[in-house]
């Protein structure tokens, strides 16, 4: 397969409420020369309720984008953690005859048994090219706690990432960028997901344990790399802090931003305007724009 | 001139009753070389033996072919009978037709006559080329090594030195005492640790017929059962024992501090030490790594490079006796042994894989062991808990089972075995230290199976007030002064989150660090987790693969206390059952190589599964295997692997084998 072309699976999010997740991400992989090419006519993953309602239609739906990319002949690359699961788990379970057989009769095209589907998150993509990045401006003293979410290290078996409980890519990226990563606990443990909908308080209790102990960590900043968690941890602050009467106040990044500012990205070019908890005065204060 | 005697035995019906003797008897006159073929109603009695014998003597036989039962059963039986006749008493051969004949075919008394007339025809064709054979004999050298100084190998010296011979125990550490000194107290009985275990060190150390090595280990091992000969070494301790008289005030003045192993990292020692008060032999050593004179003598060897150590010396200033030998070094020692028991015994799990429970961060996150120290009146804290961070006393305190056992993710499938009793046994002792205290005890199940153990356990419960939660906590982390334990209870279906002072893991055992290569040294087996593997885990759980070395205690695999005192005893009576003879006689049922065949493709030194096949080069220097015969098992795998088929075993040649197949067509 080739390595600088990749099949692009953007998800839904990218292209609604986390729109700066998918400019950020296309502009730096312009810049390091990796080809993203964007699937066509892809349709949806699955991640919100389909798999959670119906076995079939949560496999069928991402093998659908597992067979287009298959037809391009290159790794197929998702930017949303729960995208990234879906299509993980298409690939596990296709593994299995009568499933493959369930999907082929429902996607009305033949599975081969031998498919050998090669997912990757983008932040796989983007560590395992850490070294092509030229850093124009080091984000020297800004602390950054790293933050994995639940779904990609979990199963380890269906999605083979890294460690469960205290993984170390995005570490290890952030840190090549200049920046401090801090120790922290927290890295796969759940923001409470999609029960923001139907379970808000869920949902701000876990987010602020998650606020709440990156600070305790020392951090300034939080680096994520899934919009769900995004979405949870940066627009819920101000119900978190009104329940919690906590002041939290910590900018959420997605890491292909912190990516940008090293690269020499301008904020603007980056969406850097798009978040709820604005980021600017800490970037300010470390002197980094 | 073969003379060949043929006893078919009726075995009351047991063949009889399938078999049709008197066809059978008939056959059996007409094969080659037959001078006798008779029966007997019961061969292996006394009148039936008797008759063999005078037939033998009578018809002057040479070869002798009993069709009865399984060799197993009574070859030994039937080779005394044949050598009591004057014949050598591996010119016997069985025939069996009772195991592999008549039980199998007992409705069917045609088949069954026909396959016996088959078995004996082939015992027949085996016995003509017999050879007479001879057993060796070995002298005992009769003293036995223990390896390591825990409470199993205490027990085994101690009962090999009382029955009667000599013993050499090696133990790695400064200290005799293992982990059971570490203990503050023991499940059920609340019996405390060191007054049951230190008069024992005592003992040892007092025996005469027992050497005392410690801060030793064994490096090299050869040789087989009643003349191994073992290479010890000795670590220089710097200081002579013979001087020292333990008085202490080295230990007491030395300026140089380190965490201490044996506290687990909650307490200091210095540079010279004993690892605890009741340490035997009370006696110190100096630790190389860090004594400020040893530094000082390196910085001088490495040409005074940086800053120059202090030349302190202090404890050699102050030795009463002059006992500081800093020209002492490491020597090695070597020593014959008839026999070896291994009781290198258990470590803690190293809980730091246990990313989820800090993964080691925690300071207010501690072992079950950790916590022995900490309630011990000789402990770093005199026997008051409390916390590492802050030295605050927990008034709340979670334990959490398991860590390290049952769990395949960590690669740790195995049940730890007292834990669940440990924990118990915490929980009931810091109750008694503090009554305010509140227990909290995370589970998976309570494995409570012993000698008043589940009357233990329910004690915790109605007399401690514990909490059991039935869950494995997925997380705990640290809020401010707080740890928060996060899991679930497994009853109830409902997530808990406590906050607690303190944290408990019940780490679980694995082996000692290097069970591995010591059993490589010694040649015996080992597991995908080190630990060393027993005969038969039921009817031989001391003896191993190896004959003269035998395995004791939590080496094997997690045993409690008064199981690694069994086995230490049961490990010494074997030793003194090997003892009571002056010499061994060994099978001579092995391997022969014949050299001027052997190519020297050595296939069988790999094949061999009790390393009795080494090599060397003859005198026309070729290279050519060689048998160990005291190590040879004569198992046949190296005769079956010889391609050009240098390799015999004696009593079931290559030529036997085939003649015996041959005879059913020819």
């Amino acid at each position: 397969m080739e390595k600088s072309r990749y099949a692009y699976y953007p998800g839904c999010t990218l292209k609604t409420s986390a729109r700066e997740y998918d400019i950020s991400a296309r502009l730096i992989c312009k810049t390091l020369g990796i080809q993203l090419e964007e699937l066509e006519d892809w349709t949806c993953c699955g991640a919100a309720s389909a798999h959670s309602i119906d076995y079939l239609l949560g496999v069928a739906l991402p093998a659908r984008e597992l067979q287009a990319a298959q037809k391009l002949g290159v790794p197929l690359v998702a930017a949303c953690a729960l995208c990234f699961s879906r299509l993980k788990f298409a690939a596990y379970e296709l593994k299995d005859e009568t499933t493959r057989n369930s999907v082929s009769n429902v996607l009305k095209e033949e599975i081969p048994t031998d498919s050998n589907y090669e997912v990757i998150h983008l932040v796989q993509l983007l560590e395992e090219n850490k070294e092509n990045i030229k850093i124009e401006k080091p984000l020297r003293g800004l602390r950054v706690a790293c933050y994995y979410g639940c779904l990609l290290v979990r199963p380890r078996e269906v999605t083979n990432f890294d460690d469960v409980e205290n993984p170390q890519m995005l570490d290890r990226l952030i840190t090549k960028l200049g920046a401090e990563t801090v120790d922290w606990k927290f890295k796969t443990e759940c923001c409470g997901g999609s029960h923001i909908l139907t379970r808000p308080d869920i949902v701000t209790k876990l987010s602020h344990r998650l606020l709440s102990q990156a600070k305790q960590a020392g951090a300034d900043c939080m680096a994520v790399v899934c919009p769900v968690c995004h979405s949870n941890l940066d627009s819920m602050q101000k119900t978190i802090e009104a329940k919690y009467k906590d002041g939290v106040g910590l900018p959420i990044f997605y890491f292909t931003q912190l990516i940008g500012l090293a690269l020499g990205l301008l904020p603007k070019q980056l969406q850097l305007n798009k978040h709820f908890t604005n980021p600017m005065p800490l970037l300010q204060n470390k002197q980094l724009i | 001139m073969a003379r060949i005697g043929i006893f078919v035995c009726h075995c009351g019906t047991n063949i009889a009753g399938s078999v049709d003797i008197a066809r059978v008897l008939e056959a059996a006159k007409k094969m080659p070389m037959v001078t006798l073929a008779t029966d007997n109603k019961y061969s292996c009695s006394e009148p039936g033996q008797a008759s063999i014998r005078e037939a033998i003597i009578e018809n002057n036989l040479n070869r002798v072919v009993v069709a009865a039962c399984s060799p197993r059963m009574h070859e030994a039986t039937f080779r005394r009978t044949v050598a009591s006749a004057g014949m050598n008493p591996y010119l016997l051969e069985m025939a069996n037709i009772r195991e592999q004949c008549s039980w199998v075919h007992s409705n069917d008394k045609e088949t069954a006559t026909a396959k016996a007339i088959d078995i004996i025809k082939m015992a027949v064709a085996k016995v003509l080329r017999h050879e007479p054979l001879y057993p060796r004999q070995v002298e005992v050298t009769k003293q036995a090594l223990v390896i390591g100084g825990g409470i199993t190998g205490i027990q085994a010296a101690l009962d090999i030195a009382n029955a009667g011979y000599e013993v050499v125990m090696v133990e790695r550490e400064p200290s005799i005492g293992g982990r059971m000194a570490q203990l503050d107290k023991t499940f059920p009985t609340l019996d405390c640790s060191a007054c049951i275990l230190t008069p024992k060190m005592v003992d040892l150390a007092q025996h005469p017929k027992i050497k005392l090595l410690t801060y030793a280990e064994v490096k090299k091992v050869k040789g087989f059962v009643g003349n191994f000969e073992v290479e010890i070494l000795q670590k220089a301790k710097k200081v002579d024992h013979l001087k020292c008289t333990g008085c202490g005030t080295c230990w007491q003045k030395c300026p140089e501090k380190t965490t201490s192993e044996f506290d687990l990292g909650l307490g200091k020692r210095t540079a010279i030490y004993i690892p605890f008060a009741q340490a035997m032999p009370p006696k110190p050593v100096i630790d190389l790594n860090i004594c400020r004179y040893i530094k000082y003598l390196n910085w001088v060897a490495l040409g005074e490079q940086g800053k120059k150590p202090p030349e302190c010396r202090i404890c050699e200033k102050l030795c009463p006796t002059g006992a500081i030998t800093w020209e002492e070094e490491d020597t090695i020692i070597n020593e014959k042994f008839g026999a070896i028991v291994v009781a290198s015994g258990y470590q803690i799990y190293d809980h730091s894989q246990y990313e989820e429970y800090g993964g080691g961060a925690y300071p207010n996150v501690i072992t079950g062991l950790q916590l022995e120290r900490l309630m011990s009146a000789s402990g770093p804290t005199s026997g008051e808990v409390i916390r590492p961070s802050d030295g605050s006393r927990p008034k709340t305190v979670a334990f959490v089972c398991c860590v390290g056992s049952r769990d395949q993710h960590k690669g740790r499938p195995y049940c730890s075995k007292v834990c669940c009793m440990y924990t118990a046994k915490h929980a009931i002792m810091l109750k008694e230290h503090d009554p305010e205290i509140q227990c909290y005890i995370f589970y998976i199940d309570v494995r409570a199976g012993g000698k008043d153990f589940e009357e233990f356990y329910l004690r915790a419960i109605d007399e401690a007030g514990v909490t059991y939660i039935k869950g494995r906590p997925s997380k705990i982390y640290q809020d401010g002064k707080k740890l928060i334990v996060l899991g679930e209870d497994a009853l109830i279906g409902k997530p808990v989150e406590i906050a607690v002072d303190l944290v408990v893991l019940a780490t679980g055992m694995e082996p000692s660090v290097g069970a591995d290569e010591l059993a490589r040294n010694l040649n015996i087996s080992y597991d995908g987790y080190n630990f060393l593997v027993e005969a038969h885990p039921k009817l031989r759980p001391v003896e191993t693969q190896t004959d003269g070395i035998f395995v004791a205690g939590a080496c094997v695999g997690p045993r409690d206390i008064p199981e690694c005192v069994a086995q230490g005893s049961a490990a010494a009576v074997k030793v003194a059952a090997l003892f009571s003879e002056d010499i061994l006689t060994t099978e001579p049922l092995i391997a022969v190589v014949d050299t001027a065949r052997c190519i020297g493709c050595l296939l069988c030194v790999n094949i061999c599964p009790f390393k009795a096949i080494d090599y060397q080069t003859s005198r026309d220097e070729r290279l050519i295997a060689v048998v160990n015969e005291s190590l040879c098992k004569g198992c046949g795998l190296c005769m079956a692997a010889c391609r050009p088929k240098a390799i015999d075993l004696q009593g079931f040649t290559n030529q036997q084998i085939l003649d015996e197949i041959t005879s059913l067509w020819l």
